[in-house]
């Protein structure tokens, strides 16, 4: 499977690899901001099985991102990690169509277990 | 170094005055985030002392992550730690060594104060703004703070070694 892992810190996006890589056999794209996000989605359409999205990046923030995504890909999970925990944020990022939220700090059990809980939900959707 | 955090003029770090009580009500939302992060990222469990008033001409450690307020209150909180605490407690929180020298060293501070700052900024009860935190790297720094605002400063020390936040905000009116 595919993981496209966005945000502006290259340690997070080193921590969230080290974490997913319990997920099997996993291959990791990384992206600094929305903008590189999409590039890299443009040149593989469909081909990520996992978007993981911070909020505040530079150049293209991620909720901006998330709508752009769901523009056209309805089906890819996408899951927001990001330090901002206010409800009204999370709703905002449900409502553009993230499929779960993880809230920065997160425990590497919490993170695989948002992850895992994503991935069988759209699985049995699909 | 002296470093400029959004103050109004330079002769501002040499005014004292009492901390506020915004400052110190404040202090509170920061302490606790900082638990949970160094708890949750980094493993560690950080022992919280004896809040003190900083005085206007003692420096910071030699690590600084500068979390710019502005809103109902503006000022600074800064997490400043000794350089080898920061080393381990970067070393612990990418799981890897990171070269103090290299932009991951920067980075993995600006991670932590970034996350400090967001989970404190739902519990302040006020409409502020956070900036993205700034590192200062560099032993014996200043950080300006603002006119007529004292700074409160929290020892902190884990099993790596110590730190301090430091907290300077007033009522924006």
């Amino acid at each position: 499977m595919k993981v496209l892992l966005v945000d502006d810190s290259k340690t997070m996006r080193s921590i969230q690899k080290k974490i997913l890589e319990q997920l099997g056999d996993v291959e990791f794209s990384e992206a600094g901001d929305g903008v590189e996000a999409l590039a890299i989605l443009a040149g593989a359409p469909g081909a990520y099985g996992l978007i993981m999205i911070d909020w505040n990046m530079p150049n293209m923030d991620g909720i901006t991102l998330v709508h752009k995504i769901r523009e056209t890909d309805k089906k890819t999970p996408l899951v927001m990690a990001t330090t901002e925990a206010e409800k009204t944020r999370v709703l905002e990022a449900i409502r553009a169509g993230v499929n779960n939220y993880v809230v920065k700090p997160f425990t590497p059990e919490l993170l695989m277990e948002k992850v895992k809980a994503t991935m069988t939900r759209m699985k049995a959707a699909a | 170094m002296i470093v400029s955090a959004d103050v109004d003029s330079m002769s501002a770090v040499r005014t004292p005055s009492k901390p506020s009580r915004i400052t110190t009500n404040f202090t509170v939302p920061f302490v606790n985030s900082v638990k949970n992060v160094f708890k949750k990222m980094v493993k560690v469990d950080t022992v919280i002392g004896e809040p003190r008033e900083k005085s206007v001409d003692e420096p910071s450690h030699d690590v600084s992550a500068i979390i710019g307020m502005s809103g109902d209150v503006i000022g600074t909180v800064v997490v400043s730690f000794d350089q080898e605490a920061a080393i381990k407690l970067v070393e612990a929180f990418a799981s890897e060594k990171v070269d103090p020298a290299s932009p991951d060293f920067a980075d993995a501070i600006g991670e932590l104060a970034n996350m400090i700052a967001g989970g404190a900024k739902k519990d302040l009860g006020v409409m502020v703004d956070i900036t993205v935190p700034s590192v200062v790297i560099g032993k014996g720094h200043h950080i300006a703070r603002l006119k007529n605002a004292a700074c409160l400063v929290i020892p902190c020390s884990t099993p790596a070694g110590t730190f301090s936040i430091e907290v300077s905000l007033k009522q924006h009116h």
